[in-house]
């Protein structure tokens, strides 16, 4: 289990004031003019150093991400997008730094802005945290106030500039080029690729987009060091410490930051009490938000909690949102549900996603009841695998892999619904 | 996904300015971005307006809950300098612009996977059962409606709503109950947790920083 002093989110419960005052004092703002003295380079590297991954879902390393950027302006501004979007099912951590402990957020926006050479950073937050966007505001202003941000800002020579932008209900803006576009003022549909937001994002200027948390833990880590980040973890590739968000079945569902690669049982077991009715109880867990594929409980008694463990699992650490689901449930329909949010969330631009979603979630309903065949089990896998890989963006993937998880670990208990409905309407 | 909204129908009003106040939001909102780029306020503004519009409604007899009437978007188009047409694409686009009459209290239910795991059927049952109303419907004095949404990522502290504003979290029938019946009564119920727990920390107490929980006199 980690130890304290090894946390990064000191106040991820609210216990205390989430104000200036009481961020410094948990040490937030503490030598930031330090660090942007020792340049861009030596911080990138730093970053590169610590194995830092992006949180937001993907896990690209961040140091490399940020290096992306041009080292010279071309006379076009950079700009630095924060991905405050958190809408993947099972998924509330941003949501907790946001508005506990925003200036965390704030810090890291200057420093990794700094390296990226923007002087403005867009916070892009989901507009139903109304209160939360709130909170993040309030801690802004208090950064100006204080001389952190501006001119001149936390006194390090560079001109900065925070701005919270609220969205206004739309999973697909986590997409990075759907939240460039609605910040553009349009509808959230992603770009083709390339160009890449690095070469031309925001305004058509190079723009690179983070996750909250990503740019939330860079400040701490620049300040403790490269070396005592990549330390915690398995390896180095799965390094630091990680938000978890545990929801579902478990007798106390929680967030906790805990040690990337922390395996799911002891997570559990720690931190919510278990699972509902004892660990023998446990159907299967989805480990990384609804996206990523389902794990059965022989996997989920021994797999590590991070990014390669759980990609060799057939799954993801995903954004490490970790939905439990007991015996009791029918897995068919929660699988479903996601259909249905997949499909409500669909873009509609490509049309694999925009009918496949529809398709899929008729299909999944069928399957809930039983009135389907066993081939069209195989047929809807087949589907899946038509809509992965397919579109402009991951969505379709995202739509895609949980049946697939589904399928690949209780078809059986597809096969005897749909044997069950038979029996009854003979 | 793409909403379907009636430009023509009934209750669209003749105008729609924004006033005095709003209309000093309006030009701080803009600034936040490059000149030449206030199109990026677009949807800044269309939550200014539903929010004006919310005003207006909660002083109105029936009262009625914000939304966008096509005079605003068509407003919103001029002081932005955008086609009236690239307003309502964005208007229709997102789920939180409404884009017909709501009641004054716009009740949101999550019943996404994870809510749904932890009860939030009950929490819908409870809801259309307690003001009599469907989904998708407005109670007669105008003072609720319903709607079911998608995950609104408080995952850990589900089953939850949202309620204009705020989240109403850990509910049970009995308290969804009890702050729908405040709200009857335009009082204030407490936010956040139903079960009297802070954030998203385990109901019990704390698992990780106990020594600082002590100090803030949690646990």
């Amino acid at each position: 289990m980690l130890n304290d002093e090894d946390r990064i989110f000191t106040n991820l419960y609210g216990w205390e004031d989430f104000g200036l005052a009481a961020a410094k004092k948990r040490g937030d703002w503490d030598g930031t003019k330090a660090i942007i003295k020792k340049g861009r380079e030596w911080i990138i590297e730093e970053m590169k150093a610590s194995g830092l991954r992006g949180r937001g879902g993907a896990g690209f390393p961040t140091g490399m991400k940020w290096s992306f950027m041009p080292k010279e302006s071309d006379g076009r501004p950079h700009y630095l997008v924060i991905n405050a979007d958190e809408s993947e099912p099972g998924t509330c951590k941003d949501r907790e730094i946001m508005r506990y402990d925003p200036h965390k957020l704030i810090e890291g926006a200057l420093i990794a802005g700094f390296a990226m050479g923007a002087h403005a950073a867009y916070i892009y937050i989901r507009g139903e945290f109304y209160n939360e966007g709130s909170n993040l505001w309030k801690a802004v202003h208090e950064a100006y106030d204080a001389g952190l941000l501006g001119k001149n800002a936390a006194g390090s020579g560079w001109d900065f500039d925070v701005i919270v932008h609220r969205g206004a209900g739309a999973y697909i803006c986590g997409e990075e080029t759907a939240l460039i576009e609605s910040l553009e003022g349009k509808k959230g549909q992603p770009r083709n690729k390339p160009p890449f937001p690095a070469m031309a994002g925001l305004y058509s200027c190079p723009t690179t987009v983070n996750n909250v948390e990503t740019i939330a833990v860079a400040p701490t880590i620049l300040r403790r060091g490269a070396g005592w980040f990549a330390g915690l973890g398995l390896d180095e590739k799965n390094a630091g410490t990680k938000l978890f968000c545990i929801s579902g079945h478990v007798e106390q569902p929680c967030n906790v930051e805990e040690e990337m690669g922390i395996p799911l049982k002891e997570l559990i077991e720690k931190h919510c009490g278990g699972v509902r009715g004892g660990w023998e109880n446990l159907k299967a867990v989805i480990p990384g938000g609804s996206s990523t594929p389902m794990l059965p409980k022989d996997v989920c008694d021994s797999i590590p909690m991070d990014f390669d463990n759980l990609r060799e699992a057939g799954s993801g650490l995903g954004t490490a949102g970790v939905i439990v689901m007991d015996k009791s449930t029918d897995l068919i329909y929660a699988i479903c549900r996601l259909s249905q949010f997949y499909m409500h969330e669909s873009c509609g631009q490509c049309t694999p996603c925009r009918e496949g979603t529809g398709w899929l979630w008729r299909v999944m309903r069928r399957m809930v009841a039983g009135n389907a065949t066993v081939e069209e089990i195989d047929m809807l896998w087949d589907v899946t695998k038509e809509i992965e890989g397919h579109t402009i963006c991951a969505l379709g993937d995202a739509a895609a892999w949980p049946i697939q998880g589904l399928i690949r670990h209780f078809r059986d208990e597809m096969e005897v619904r749909i044997m069950e409905y038979r029996k009854a309407a003979a | 996904m793409k909403k379907p909204f009636d430009l023509n129908a009934d209750y669209q009003p003749e105008s729609f300015v924004f006033n005095k106040a709003c209309k000093k939001k309006a030009g701080e909102l803009i600034a936040l971005y490059p000149p030449g780029r206030q199109q990026s306020a677009v949807m800044p503004l269309l939550d200014l307006a539903q929010r004006q519009v919310a005003e207006e409604g909660a002083k109105a007899d029936p009262p009625y809950g914000g939304w966008i009437p096509r005079a605003a978007m068509d407003h919103i188009a001029e002081v932005l300098g955008m086609e009236k047409v690239k307003v309502y694409e964005v208007a229709s686009f997102y789920s939180m612009y409404n884009m017909a009459p709501v009641g004054k209290y716009l009740v949101q239910l999550c019943t996404t996977t994870p809510c749904w795991l932890c009860g939030s059927d009950d929490i819908v049952k409870t809801c259309k059962k307690h003001l009599g109303i469907g989904m998708g419907e407005t109670t007669k004095d105008g003072k609720f409606s319903l709607m079911e949404v998608e995950c609104l990522g408080a995952c850990v502290n589900a089953p939850m709503v949202q309620i204009n504003d705020d989240y109403f979290e850990d509910l049970t029938s009995d308290t969804i109950k009890e702050v729908l019946d405040l709200l009857a009564e335009d009082m204030k119920p407490n936010i956040g947790s139903q079960r009297g727990r802070k954030g998203s920390m385990a109901m019990s107490g704390p698992t990780s920083l106990e020594d600082r929980a002590k100090k803030a006199g949690v646990a």
